[in-house]
């Protein structure tokens, strides 16, 4: 068995070469770079020096390495202090420290308060005598509510130090599943009267976790080191690559097209050049093939010289060596940094900071940001997401009276304890339950059911004297101090428990095997003998408790449709069902969550036969959930209806605005939820997605035919034909409401498609009571039809499938726990963040990294281009004018900091102009800054470009003394600021970085150039000196002048025509913006500053 | 109390790609961004907007100044006066084939002296530079630049990695060439003299290569030795490609030598022969006795003999001057043009009804606006009618 110890770090000290090169080359763009650095070792083909030609690659492979060596240095010095770490272990009789790495699985541990544990164990006894552990898992998923674990009350009792303790401990493999544990426990192995105990979730606590409230606490150790579910848990997010990235391979395919065709003119034209001159190449005095004086009698004695074909060859090669840079390498590595500054403003964002829970935006992938300006379909969630999750217990159904706003503030008076608001109490109810009558009776176990039927633990928080809340699990003994406070995993229980509370059930106690119900001033206890846990199959929760009276009942509360099914159906409670459907009818009506409330009596023999399959199912290691599910509907049925609950979830702020504006800016929203139809709706309403002047289209079919048949409907309402669906879309006043069960069969195979067709016609689509993975299918359809781009946001676990799916999942890191951040890409607190996400970074990011990308085409090219041209003049042998390093430094050093300071720092428009016209987002959507047609047009100007920097030169020196060098050192100055010129004319904002960075760069061309051309070592002598002659000539100026304003003309003139004819909304909206600033006075912005920084 | 695996040992393997969050403690800091313009992307920053305006600001801006320069450049190479003479067809007794004429020149027992004429049509201000021409010669042959050692030209003795590039005219016997390599092998070797109306015009042949060069870059107590072209051709079998080579001269004595090594660009170009120091007027005649050996047959090579003043801008090329006149006339017509437009037809800055969806209201998103088009056609017309009427 493996020990604790753990290893985040990827390499060790001697690995670290060999593993960290094998990855770095795993990217193909590696393998290019090696494969020409190669080619130029080989002495026929030594295009550059040795070196020289070594610079790229190894710069790219040690920068790449510095980072990754830093990075696993922080986590090699991490997981010393992890190792490191002492426990207390049981060791010859009694808890003696160990440190964290030397504990072997089996060994007994003892944490105490507020320690973290070493490893995964099981818990064999704690300090509450009830068995109960509280632990705090926000390590592991972020969630800082404690949470239960409980220990046997078989072990409870029995301390290691006074007697041994033997059992085993069967469990399944180690899994990353941290909500799920499946094991039993064989004690007293060598007795016959030895017992097998089951253990699940809630019997472990997992590494990482924080022992809160729990003086301490003894366990078993079971997963250690990197078989713990923290350590399973701790892979990084998959990593998605983006549609631009994806539409910049197929144009770097182009690149790659036109290198080879570049290479092939070369290699063709030396052998033609090489076959024509067959006789004159002996002697030729810049060739001289033949080496004389002969060596021998043979003259096959030929320098350097391979034949025809072999010569081709051999130039086809060099050329590929020389043009290297046509597939712009640098430009990958560009984007990363790019990106990791966009991540930086994001995430600084303030106008993304939520104050209250002071959080702010996440960004867990780090590659697809401009994914963000090109979103065409967001699917969000409805409850987390666009609402609160704070629920408030709103109006209740009790035997089919109606009780409305029982617990909202507005009508009952509202108490204030502590920062906690209790909820109102509605006055009918009260005077009812004081009142005795069998009404009463109905209300008290209807309370009851609220208070028993959940997993929430109240704990007492009191002020300490340093002012610090601490918290501590409530217990009836203890006489209350301070105030209430429930903890529990789900916010409905939470508002439920709280509202039995009010009216006087006031949950007071909650251990592994009874609770404590506080009822006007006396205490009851109820022994629990079993819990049926929440599932999303059953939908409903049910625990049997034995009352006080020693009657044993089940209490049930659950979804609606599944809970009607089964409740006991007979004349006199006929009216109270009818009337309690026709309530959660209202409520839903009014945007309430529903759950029905239930219970019955058990007779003995009925509880002993449900007792045998429950326990034999709680130690089951396999199927565990079908037999507990089967022990479930054993009991879970012909039960008495009591009533039902409406619970409120409020919309988060904004919600509204964000939808409209989302809209407005040209993306579908759908939302997708498990809620009702009814609820939704009314959500959708209160949220804007739904307009009173829509028309709505409901399918609600249980059948495939009816289903087929209702999309056919539909699709003549909307007049759908293949060709208008996106025309329509926006005019559409229809608005699409479809049902889980429906799309059942409309997800189909042979129905998808009418599915698809309706959806994208209506303005606005909502889809209700739909699982997990139909969510998922949903956004794979649209996905796969619409070849768009994809967002998913929501908060919980059911959500994960469809954020997972999405080309961006946004997780809202909310109440329901850290699964859906998890699985995100970026996680927000709040749902009106993705407004400025999308509208404002999303369209930056997009604006920004496209330009870069088509930018960076343009850089190399147009230098590839400009040598191309020379080796025309050179008889095809792929000589260039410009010196081996300035050859290297061009796309390094030369050019490289402008373009991503650019891609920084350019804005073409500002976030309030962004905000106001959410329609600009429309640019992205029409990949208006990076399209075929760009890139061809930027390839034409590339090419008129390279020619004026060949030919201006070229004419002017024609029949001069001008040498290689020289000419050189003109075209190494020309290609830079003309390349630094071209993005100077396209920047939109000039800040005092971008001066910098163009004009910067320039400078240091010329700085290095002088210091290169001034060094006399063996490798550089060949140009020595050779600028400093070049610029003292009045040619120089005159050429690189004329350059300039040659090779950019066609592009500024295509530039003016666009902006003056052609317009875009953008261009537009700049022009607006830049004159409303001018017009205004400074003063109205200085103030807006103001109030920016002091909130 | 021990633990057991319900089947044997598991398998699966943690991935470690990134340090365990879990492990570490929460971060208790205050997660709140400062409000900065930088991290608010708000730094104060010049929107420049190409406006009607600008762009004719601009184009006038280049016209004025490229007009002027033009006219300069190109007055200034008008001024420049250039005698040229073509002289390796004449100076060989036949036209015949090149197989002829390759003999010929490789003959070096015939003598091969050659006289020209050249008439001054101008006057010609001092200096007056003397230049041979070359065509058809790739001095910029990838094989031809690197055929040098310039460690040995500096300092004779080199090492064997620094010459290698000189094969195949590295060593001779096995003992190293000075100066190594094609290039210097090839040095130019026709020689001139020069009459002025029958009396000897006095060539400066120093001063010919830059300083730096001769400086730095060839050494002055480096010696040619063991250079092929110092012997005949039937002593060791191997061939002339060009000038001997005094071994008493040092090679940074020897600007011929330094010249030819600074490589051309291009494959027509000229090297700098001498000065004349003296005005030349209209009228005169130069002869010119050439002693025409080098070797341009076997590869159509051309020889051009040049004598020329200079200017500030350089030697005798219209190219710069027309270049920039066209551009600057071109500046100020799109100046023009613009300007027109800006009268006839102007469009207001930032106008919201140029938006697209205010332009055509409910058009679908997802097509490209072409909505400003309307307004091009229009205006377009009308200028047209314009031109037509101006023709008239």
């Amino acid at each position: 068995m493996a020990g604790n110890r753990v290893r985040t770090s990827k390499y060790t000290w001697y690995s670290f070469l060999p593993r960290n090169l094998f990855e770095q080359f795993r990217r193909l763009a590696y393998v290019y770079f090696l494969v020409i650095a190669v080619l130029n070792q080989i002495p026929q083909l030594a295009v550059f020096g040795r070196t020289a030609s070594i610079i790229p690659l190894a710069f790219v492979l040690f920068v790449t390495a510095v980072k990754d060596g830093y990075e696993d240095w922080a986590r090699h010095k991490s997981d010393l202090v992890e190792n490191n770490r002492l426990a207390h272990v049981f060791q010859e009789s009694e808890f003696r420290a160990k440190k964290w790495k030397k504990i072997q699985v089996g060994e007994l541990l003892k944490v105490f308060a507020n320690e973290t544990m070493p490893c995964d164990l099981v818990l064999l006894g704690t300090s509450d005598p009830s068995g109960v552990a509280y632990v705090q898992t926000t390590n592991l998923d972020g969630e800082s509510n404690l949470k239960t674990r409980y220990a046997h009350q078989e072990t409870l009792l029995r301390h290691p130090e006074d007697q041994p303790i033997n059992g085993v401990v069967h469990c399944e493999h180690p899994n990353r599943n941290i909500y799920e544990f499946k094991a039993y426990l064989d004690l007293d192995t060598d007795n016959p009267t030895g017992t097998r105990l089951p253990l699940g979730p809630n019997n472990i606590v997992l590494r990482g976790c924080e022992l809160k409230n729990t003086q301490w606490i003894v366990g078993v150790a079971v997963y250690t080191g990197k078989e713990t579910k923290a350590m399973l848990n701790s892979s990084g997010a998959q990593s998605k690559r983006s549609k631009l990235e994806q539409q910049m391979n197929r144009e770097t395919l182009w690149l790659s097209l036109f290198l080879f065709i570049l290479c092939l003119i070369g290699g063709v034209g030396t052998g033609v050049w090489v076959a024509r001159r067959d006789d004159e190449l002996d002697m030729l005095p810049y060739y001289k093939r033949t080496e004389f004086p002969r060596s021998g009698a043979d003259d096959g004695d030929k320098y350097m010289y391979y034949g025809v074909a072999g010569e081709a060859v051999i130039a086809f090669l060099s050329c590929l060596i020389s043009f290297q840079i046509m597939i712009p390498l640098s430009l990958y590595i560009s984007m990363e940094l790019v990106r990791l500054a966009q991540t930086f403003f994001m995430v600084r964002d303030t106008e993304m900071l939520h104050v209250e829970t002071d959080s702010r935006l996440q960004c867990r992938a780090l590659n697809i940001n401009e994914d963000l300006g090109q979103i065409k379909y967001v699917f969000s969630d409805k409850t987390g997401t666009l609402t609160e999750n704070m629920m408030e217990f709103h109006s209740a159904s009790i035997c089919g009276v109606k009780y409305a706003k029982a617990g909202s503030k507005a009508s009952g008076d509202v108490e204030i304890s502590g920062n906690e608001a209790k909820p109102g109490v509605n006055a009918d109810l009260k005077s009812i339950l004081t009142a005795g009558t069998a009404e009463a009776e109905a209300v008290k176990e209807f309370f009851l059911v609220l208070a028993a039927c959940n997993t929430v633990v109240p704990t007492w928080v009191t002020q300490s004297s340093s002012g610090q809340l601490e918290m501590e699990v409530a217990s009836a003994e203890i006489e209350p101090s301070g105030f209430v406070e429930y903890q529990g995993e789900s916010p409905d229980e939470q508002a439920l428990v709280a509202a039995a509370s009010s009216y006087g059930f006031t949950l007071m106690e909650r251990t592994a095997s009874s609770i404590v119900i506080g009822n006007s001033g006396t205490t009851e206890r109820y022994e629990i003998l079993g819990i049926h846990e929440f599932d999303s199959v059953r939908k409903r929760m049910s625990v049997v408790v034995e009352c006080p009276d020693k009657t044993i009942k089940v209490l049930v509360k659950g979804a609606d449709t599944n809970m009607l099914n089964i409740v006991n159906i007979s004349s006199e409670s006929q009216d109270v069902r009818q009337a309690t459907l026709r309530h959660l009818k209202d409520f839903a009506q009014d945007g309430l969550r529903t759950l029905v409330v239930a219970s019955k009596v058990l007779g003995r023999s009925e509880f002993e036969k449900w007792l045998g399959r429950y326990s034999e199912a709680s130690t089951a290691l396999h199927d565990r959930a079908e037999m507990l599910q089967a022990a479930a509907a054993f009991v879970e049925n012909r039960l008495t209806l009591i009533g039902a609950t409406g619970i409120e979830d409020k919309l988060q702020d904004g919600v509204p605005e964000a939808i409209s504006s989302l809209r407005e800016a040209g993306i579908r929203v759908w939302v997708l939820t498990g809620d009702k139809q009814e609820t939704a709706i009314s959500i959708g309403y209160s949220s804007a997605l739904l307009t009173h002047d829509m028309d709505q289209i409901i399918i609600n079919e249980s059948s495939k035919e009816g289903c087929r048949s209702a999309l056919k409907a539909a699709k003549l309402k909307t007049g759908v034909t293949p060709q208008a669906v996106k025309k329509n879309a926006r005019d559409s006043t229809l608005a699409l409401i479809i049902d889980g069960t429906s799309l059942v069969h409309a997800l189909s195979d042979d129905l998808n498609q009418e599915l698809f067709e309706v959806a994208v016609a209506c303005h606005a689509v909502l889809c209700c009571r739909v699982a997990p993975y139909q969510k998922a299918a949903i956004v794979s359809l649209i996905k796969r039809k619409d070849k768009a781009m994809t967002l998913s946001i929501g908060d919980g676990a059911n959500d994960v499938a469809m954020i997972q799916m999405a080309d961006v999942g946004v997780g809202i890191s909310g109440q329901e726990g850290r699964q859906a951040v998890m699985a995100s890409d970026f996680a927000m607190p709040r749902f009106r963040f993705l407004n400025k996400l999308l509208l404002v970074h999303g369209h930056w990011n997009y604006q920004r990294l496209a330009y870069m990308v088509l930018y960076n085409f343009y850089r190399n090219a147009v230098f590839v281009m400009m040598l191309f041209w020379y080796i025309l003049y050179t008889a095809f042998s792929s000589q260039s004018a410009l010196v081996d390093l300035n050859l290297i430094f061009y796309s390094l050093l030369f050019t490289s900091v402008p373009t991503i300071v650019v891609a920084i720092f350019d804005k073409d428009l500002s976030h309030k102009t962004l905000l106001r016209l959410p329609t600009l987002y429309g640019s992205g959507l029409r990949h208006e800054t990076y399209n075929q047609n760009l890139f061809w047009l930027t390839m034409l100007d590339t090419l008129w470009q390279s020619l004026v920097l060949f030919y201006v030169p070229w004419f002017t020196y024609k029949e001069s003394t001008i040498d290689i060098w020289s000419l050189g050192t003109l075209w190494t100055a020309a290609v830079v600021i003309l390349v630094n010129l071209h993005l100077a004319l396209d920047v939109q904002v000039w800040n005092w970085i971008m001066h910098l960075a163009i004009w910067g760069s320039i400078a240091i061309t010329y700085i290095i150039l002088f210091i290169m051309d001034s060094l006399t070592d063996a490798t550089s002598i060949y140009h020595y000196w050779v600028i400093h002659h070049a610029v003292g000539t009045a040619k120089y100026w005159f050429d690189l002048l004329l350059i300039m304003c040659l090779a950019l003309l066609p592009r500024f003139m295509v530039k003016v025509v666009k902006q003056r004819w052609w317009a875009s909304d953008i261009d537009i909206a700049r022009e607006a913006e830049i004159i409303s600033r001018r017009k205004s006075s400074p003063l109205p912005r200085e103030i807006e500053l103001q109030q920016q920084t002091s909130s | 109390m021990e633990v057991v695996s319900s089947s044997e040992s598991p398998t699966s393997s943690a991935s470690t790609s990134t340090a365990a969050t879990a492990s570490l403690p929460p971060s208790l800091k205050s997660r709140r961004p400062k409000y900065s313009r930088f991290t608010q992307q708000e730094l104060p920053a010049c929107k420049p907007m190409l406006t009607t305006g600008w762009v004719i600001s601009i184009f006038m801006a280049v016209g004025v100044l490229f007009i002027p320069l033009g006219a300069c450049a190109l007055n200034s190479s008008k001024k420049v006066v250039e005698i040229v003479d073509q002289y390796e067809t004449v100076c060989i007794p036949s036209a015949g084939t090149k197989e002829a004429r390759v003999q010929y020149i490789q003959d070096i027992s015939t003598a091969k002296a050659c006289t020209r004429q050249l008439l001054v049509t101008k006057n010609m201000a001092k200096p007056i530079y003397v230049y041979y021409e070359l065509h058809n010669f790739f001095q910029n042959h990838r094989r031809y630049v690197k055929s040098r050692s310039d460690q040995q030209l500096l300092y004779g003795n080199a090492s064997e990695s620094s010459m290698a590039n000189c094969d195949p005219q590295r060593l001779i016997a096995g003992k190293p060439i000075v100066p190594c390599g094609l290039i210097a092998w090839s040095l130019f070797n026709d020689t001139y003299s020069f009459k002025l109306n029958s009396v000897a015009l006095v060539i400066n042949r120093k001063g010919i290569a830059w300083d730096s060069d001769r400086k730095d870059k060839f050494g002055g107590s480096v010696y040619p030795s063991n250079f092929p072209n110092n012997y005949p051709a039937a002593t060791n079998g191997s061939i002339i490609g060009g000038a001997s080579l005094d071994p008493n001269t040092p090679l940074n004595a020897n600007e011929d030598l330094i010249v030819w090594m600074r490589t051309a660009a291009l494959p027509v170009f000229r090297k700098l022969w001498g000065k004349i120091e003296r005005d030349l007027y209209a009228g005169d005649l130069i002869t010119v006795d050439i002693n025409n050996v080098y070797n341009v047959y076997s590869f159509h090579g051309k020889k051009k003999l040049v004598l020329a003043t200079t200017s500030w801008l350089g030697g005798k090329n219209h190219f710069l001057g027309i270049a920039y006149l066209v551009v600057g006339g071109l500046s100020i017509a799109m100046a023009m043009v613009f300007v027109g437009i800006q009268i006839k037809c102007p469009r207001p800055l930032g106008d919201p009804s140029y938006l697209s969806w205010n332009k055509n209201k409910g058009r679908d998103l997802n097509t490209s606006p072409s909505a400003t088009g309307v307004h091009f056609e229009v205006c377009g017309t009308f200028m047209f009618l314009e031109v037509k009427a101006l023709c008239s």
